[in-house]
């Protein structure tokens, strides 16, 4: 049929045009082409019953091979290559969006019936049933968040400095290895490692907010090293020579111009690490442990924490257990808005304190 | 303040590779001495050897003599950083500080060694190094703007002015013109002619018109091959060299008759 197809083009000039001209699809014709596909694709699955599995791969096979087809008789195959590996694309990132989207909107349809102002203000302390809160598990994942990264950032990132700045030859391949190893640690290793460590110390059974923190900066430090390093990694090896060659020491030339130049990546790279540890459950169950009442102290008694809550209201919902379990969502739904608002603040900072260019 | 530089018996290492051998020289005062020769025959490394920037590289070592004034450059007692004050340093691509403003790059030098002066003062500095770059009337009137907002020609002139605002003895430029157009180029000229009145500078270029206008002396820098260290060939005033070298190897390089 292409080759029996008329030249849509009449030449009137003798000579041939300079860009050939070809027939095309409509602009929307590859999008209908595939929503064409798609329809076949659930009369197809209706026909043997229902089901959401089936239907997506009826619907990715047969999309893709309707506009292939439709494009290759009108387009000719170069074109239609083209369209197919588009719609696997899209069809890729559309079955990798369902779980995502899935995820977050089971979390708010069940959570938002609790998220209101008793949640944030009140503690779990003489709640049997309904109400009560998760002020106590907010403050505490804060205040432990907080300790962690205060421990991790001053480590990881002199590290990253020094790895990149000083670090030569087998000590620093090695340490770069045992980076690696460590950002590969089972949170709840950090955790036994965290209890182990403060029982030689305060005996079994301790447990105790500033404990969580060593836990999580355990996992932390990894990651706050190994994206800082790529960040320092990028500044131009230019600019230190240029500090170097108006007469300024080395460490004044990474305090006074490194650092300033990646603090936008920096600040990602911190707020990410923190994004990274603050839902972590396994290493504050053994080492924190959960309280009803608020506790500020992280240095005296258990905490609750946002994760650890949830799991407890899930486990442990009490009768009727309907009220434990929207506590429990909640809390999940909690702990998704801050992680969201980190990642928020993250690009906020890089695009504040990026070096500016304009003129 | 502009000083005398005489070099004896210079090798300069990478690692265990050879890449400078043997280069004798002794670079006038007030004057401004050019260096050509092929790509990769070791001129931009003989020059970082100078302020002693060649050891910033891991490896990177040097034998032999430099002096200053009588001081030796490499002696065991000479820290790298004051020899780095003394000789300032224009590099090949223009790199001024991204997250400094123009006034903060041109005073640089000063703040980032932590020396303190007043506000005045440092206007002055700013004032008078700009004006030593011949960039002051383009940017006094956005000095809080970012350097990096400057074209390629002026952020090379700003560079200028920051190595200059630190009253260095010797200028340094390793091909400052390379990466600029005709225009800017012939105002860096410009500007190295004024400047050897206060400084002794040594410029690397590939631009052998550019280094007989400018310059008083030229070295020609030369590698036998391939993996071989590269060798001063000759050194002469630059009339001599561009109308009736010494060497052979120096008019086959002057007249394109190369390899």
């Amino acid at each position: 049929m292409t080759t029996t197809a008329p030249p849509r083009r009449e030449a009137p000039e003798p000579e041939a045009p300079a860009v050939r001209t070809r027939r095309r699809l409509p602009r929307f014709g590859g999008t209908a082409l595939f929503v064409a596909g798609l329809v076949v694709a659930g009369l197809l699955t209706a026909l043997s019953g229902w089901s959401w599995g089936l239907f997506a791969v009826y619907g990715v096979v047969l999309g893709s091979l309707v506009t292939y087809v439709g494009s290759r008789v009108v387009e000719g195959s170069r074109k239609a290559t083209d369209r197919l590996v588009t719609c696997l694309v899209s069809s890729a990132f559309a079955i990798a969006m369902v779980p995502l989207v899935s995820l977050v909107y089971t979390v708010v349809s069940n959570g938002i019936t609790r998220l209101d102002g008793t949640f944030f203000s009140n503690s779990m302390v003489g709640v049997v049933g309904e109400g009560g809160g998760a002020y106590h598990a907010i403050m505490g994942t804060l205040i432990i968040t907080a300790l962690a990264t205060l421990i991790s950032v001053p480590i990881g990132l002199m590290a990253a400095i020094y790895l990149v700045e000083y670090g030569r030859g087998k000590l620093k391949k090695t340490l770069t290895f045992f980076v690696d190893v460590m950002t590969g640690i089972p949170s709840i290793v950090a955790g036994l490692f965290a209890y182990a460590f403060f029982a030689i110390f305060f005996g079994p059974g301790v447990r105790f907010g500033i404990g969580g923190a060593v836990a999580l900066s355990v996992l932390m430090i990894p990651v706050v090293v190994r994206s800082s390093e790529e960040v320092l990694k990028l500044v131009p090896n230019e600019l230190r020579e240029a500090s170097y060659a108006l007469g300024v020491p080395r460490w004044r030339t990474i305090t006074k111009v490194v650092l300033p130049t990646a603090i936008a990546g920096l600040g990602t790279s911190v707020t990410l690490a923190i994004a990274r540890v603050i839902g972590e459950t396994a290493p504050l169950l053994v080492i924190v442990g959960i309280t009803a009442a608020t506790n500020f102290d992280p240095f005296d008694g258990r905490m609750a924490t946002l994760p650890v809550y949830a799991y407890y209201q899930l486990t442990q919902p009490g009768v009727p257990p309907q009220f434990g379990i929207d506590r429990a969502w909640t809390a999940a739904l909690v702990l998704i808005i801050i992680v969201m608002a980190l990642n928020v603040v993250a690009r906020l900072i890089s695009r504040f304190f990026a070096p500016k260019t304009g003129r | 303040m502009a000083k005398r530089i005489d070099v004896s018996d210079l090798d300069i290492f990478y690692g265990n590779f050879k890449a400078v051998e043997g280069v004798n020289v002794s670079i006038e005062p007030r004057s401004v001495t050019a260096l050509i020769g092929p790509s990769g025959c070791g001129k931009s490394t003989f020059l970082r050897s100078l302020n002693r920037m060649h050891e910033v590289i891991p490896g990177a070592r040097v034998e032999g003599k430099v002096v200053i004034d009588g001081q030796d450059l490499y002696g065991s007692d000479v820290d790298p950083v004051d020899v780095r004050r003394q000789i300032g340093m224009v590099f090949q691509r223009p790199n001024p500080f991204p997250t400094m403003s123009i006034y903060d790059n041109v005073v640089a030098g000063v703040r980032l060694n932590a020396r303190k002066m007043k506000k005045s003062d440092l206007d002055d500095l700013v004032e008078s190094s700009l004006k030593g770059a011949n960039l002051w009337n383009e940017v006094k009137d956005r000095l809080d703007r970012p350097g990096s907002g400057l074209s390629g020609g002026q952020q090379q002139r700003l560079c200028i002015a920051r190595a200059i605002a630190v009253q260095p003895e010797v200028l340094l430029m390793d091909e400052p013109c390379s990466a600029l157009d005709p225009i800017s180029t012939l105002a860096i000229e410009d500007l190295m002619t004024e400047l050897k009145d206060r400084f002794t500078i040594v410029i690397v270029t590939h631009n052998m018109q550019q280094a007989a206008r400018v310059s008083e002396q030229t070295g020609f820098f030369n590698l036998n091959g391939v993996g071989q260290p590269g060798r001063l060939i000759e050194f002469n005033p630059t009339e001599k060299i561009f109308s009736n070298p010494d060497q052979k190897a120096t008019e086959d390089y002057i007249s394109g008759r190369f390899g």
